[in-house]
């Protein structure tokens, strides 16, 4: 365990050290700024129409802005995740410090989990970015925090199961750009299978789809934390790093 | 302390090491000698755990690399060819974190960091930045994390490779000083080093083993033949070699005969003796009785890199199995 942490505290040195995290912190502001301005605009317009119109309906700050910019940021997400996870182990096997860390006495899941949690927590410092905007409704409107931190869970979740799977495509490669490059494709694949069901119901569409990760973000959008999703996501998280674990493993057999 | 027993290392399709055995006794500082591509690192990452062998036993500190790889990496410092320095670190968190991940901490951790700085001398650039620093100190760093953790056995890849001719002898009088605490395994192609810094050699040339002993043996042995070299000339038109070989040959207690370099009129021979036996009078008369000038008469000194080359070169397995056995004897 303090092996972990001692890896972990390492990366995040290397990323805020370097200039990745205050690039990744910033683009990343920077968009959901955009996405958070134009939500809220819609919905202070849609407010102001209803009342013209007499309506009384009340309006809910959950439902029209929280819930999709959370769905924004989960395929925002995407994006972000492979410039996260490409370096962890790619630079390492570059530059040769691989060694000094397989010499050491310390147990590949060690190693790997310290990796994972430090790409875990750099993204967390995104997210943190988006809860910055998300005060700002709670200072001048009363939405519900419960469906928030339940949307922050599951994102929580989803990031980190791309992250495991980046960073099992990590340890593939030498080279940082494939890397990233796999992990982008992975992602955006990931994403899109959730399409095919929605022309299709036979069978193979549906598995497709279940195997979308954006399909299981919808109800931790909602506020609902369904077990299944839960299930779908820590399985595919102990996967990434099982396979990561092996692939490790099998550096020292191939090398 | 170290204790190596046909080790082998099998590629698909290539065997870079090849049945290798040799031994290191606690506190002596061992040469890995051998040209580029002859198997060097790949022994160095089996002892230092990171490669598993394909085949036989390697022990580090009583501790079997295969079986109970945990205990052996606590007692190794490693340094592999390219110092394994993160370059967006400063020097003395590196060190730092290098200990932690072996095991110390606390005051302890603080200690050996410092003292390690001390040893390797880069005391002066501890909180510069890793990527910033010059080879020489990077080579350095790489030292001063192999002993943060005061190793008992330290394996180091070629620690001199790319440096400049001073920071070579500084980091030679280094590792020097570092023997006696440690175990030391180094590799080299450079064969001075090993005559200047290493008590044992161990040279091995595509994979195998050629042959294992003491520095002092080595030249030793290399003594007990004698070298003469001899520059023959016709008196008159060309030089065939090929009498002059047979002549030399007949001559009593002379062994191999070879031409070293020939011209049109001249050839350069080097005759090979018995130690103890003075055949250069019947070299010189043999050589004028037959009606050639002799040129040039002398010993040739059989330096532990003409040993080198003459065991990497000409190595046949039988010459191999020689050198191990005597080394063993």
């Amino acid at each position: 365990m303090r092996n972990t942490w001692t890896i972990c505290r390492k990366e995040l040195g290397a990323y805020f050290a370097s200039p990745i995290a205050y690039l990744l912190l910033t683009m990343f502001a920077l968009i959901f700024g955009f996405f958070f301005w134009n939500a809220l605009g819609y919905f202070v317009i849609e407010g102001m129409q209803m009342q013209l119109r007499g309506e009384t309906i009340p309006m809910n700050l959950n439902e029209e802005v929280i819930r999709p910019l959370l769905s924004n940021v989960s395929v925002v997400g995407l994006f972000f995740i492979p410039m996260i996870t490409m370096r962890l182990f790619a630079e390492e096997k570059r530059s040769g410090t691989i060694e000094l860390l397989i010499t050491s006495p310390l147990h590949d899941l060690e190693i790997i989990l310290g990796k994972w949690l430090s790409a875990l927590i750099l993204y967390a410092c995104l997210l943190l970015f988006t809860a910055l905007n998300f005060t700002f409704l709670f200072m001048y409107g009363n939405p519900d925090w419960k469906p928030l931190a339940v949307g922050y869970l599951g994102l929580l979740l989803q990031g980190g199961f791309l992250l495991a799977l980046g960073t099992f495509i990590s340890t593939l490669t030498k080279n940082q750009i494939i890397a990233g490059a796999a992990t982008f494709g992975v992602c955006l694949m990931l994403w899109v299978l959730e399409w095919s069901s929605g022309y299709d119901s036979a069978t193979w569409a549906l598995v497709l789809a279940y195997f979308s990760v954006i399909s299981h973000f919808d109800a931790f959008g909602r506020g609902v934390i369904e077990s299944k999703d839960v299930v779908f996501y820590l399985t595919g998280i102990f996967l990434g790093l099982f396979f990561t674990a092996r692939s490790m493993e099998s550096l020292r057999w191939r090398s | 302390m170290i204790i190596v027993k046909d080790l082998t290392k099998k590629y698909a399709g290539a065997t870079a090491v090849d049945r290798i055995s040799f031994s290191v006794a606690k506190g002596q500082i061992v040469g890995f000698l051998g040209p580029n591509g002859a198997g060097k690192t790949t022994t160095m990452r089996m002892l230092t755990c990171f490669l598993p062998p394909s085949a036989g036993a390697a022990s580090v500190a009583g501790f079997d690399v295969l079986e109970q790889p945990f205990e052996v990496k606590k007692r190794i410092g490693y340094l592999p060819e390219s110092p394994p320095i993160y370059p967006e670190m400063e020097t003395v968190d590196y060190l730092r974190f290098v200990g932690k991940l072996k095991g110390l901490a606390g005051a302890e951790l603080e200690k050996r960091v410092a003292y390690a700085c001390e040893r390797c001398s880069v005391a002066d650039v501890k909180t510069k930045l890793l990527g910033k620093l010059s080879k020489g100190y990077r080579q350095r760093v790489g030292l001063a994390q192999a002993i943060v953790h005061n190793p008992e056995v330290l394996i180091l890849d070629e620690p001199t490779a790319g440096l400049d001719p001073k920071q070579i002898n500084e980091t030679r009088d280094l590792i020097k000083s570092l023997a006696g605490d440690h175990t030391i395994i180094l590799s080299t192609h450079i064969l001075p080093e090993v005559e200047q810094t290493c008590e044992q050699v161990v040279i091995i040339n595509k994979g195998k083993l050629v042959a294992t002993d003491s520095v002092r043996n080595l030249q030793e042995r290399a003594r007990g033949v004698e070298s003469v070299v001899m520059e023959i000339a016709a008196r008159s038109g060309v030089l065939d070699p090929e009498p002059v070989l047979r002549r030399l040959e007949r001559i009593s207690g002379v062994g191999r005969v070879s031409v070293r370099q020939r011209a049109e009129q001249a050839a350069v021979f080097e005759v090979e003796s018995q130690k103890g036996q003075l055949v250069r009078g019947d070299l010189a008369r043999a050589v004028v009785e037959s009606g050639w000038d002799l040129h040039e008469l002398r010993a040739a000194a059989m330096s532990l890199e003409e040993i080198f080359l003459e065991l990497t070169s000409s190595a046949t397995p039988a010459e191999t199995k020689d050198a191990t056995k005597e080394s063993q004897a």
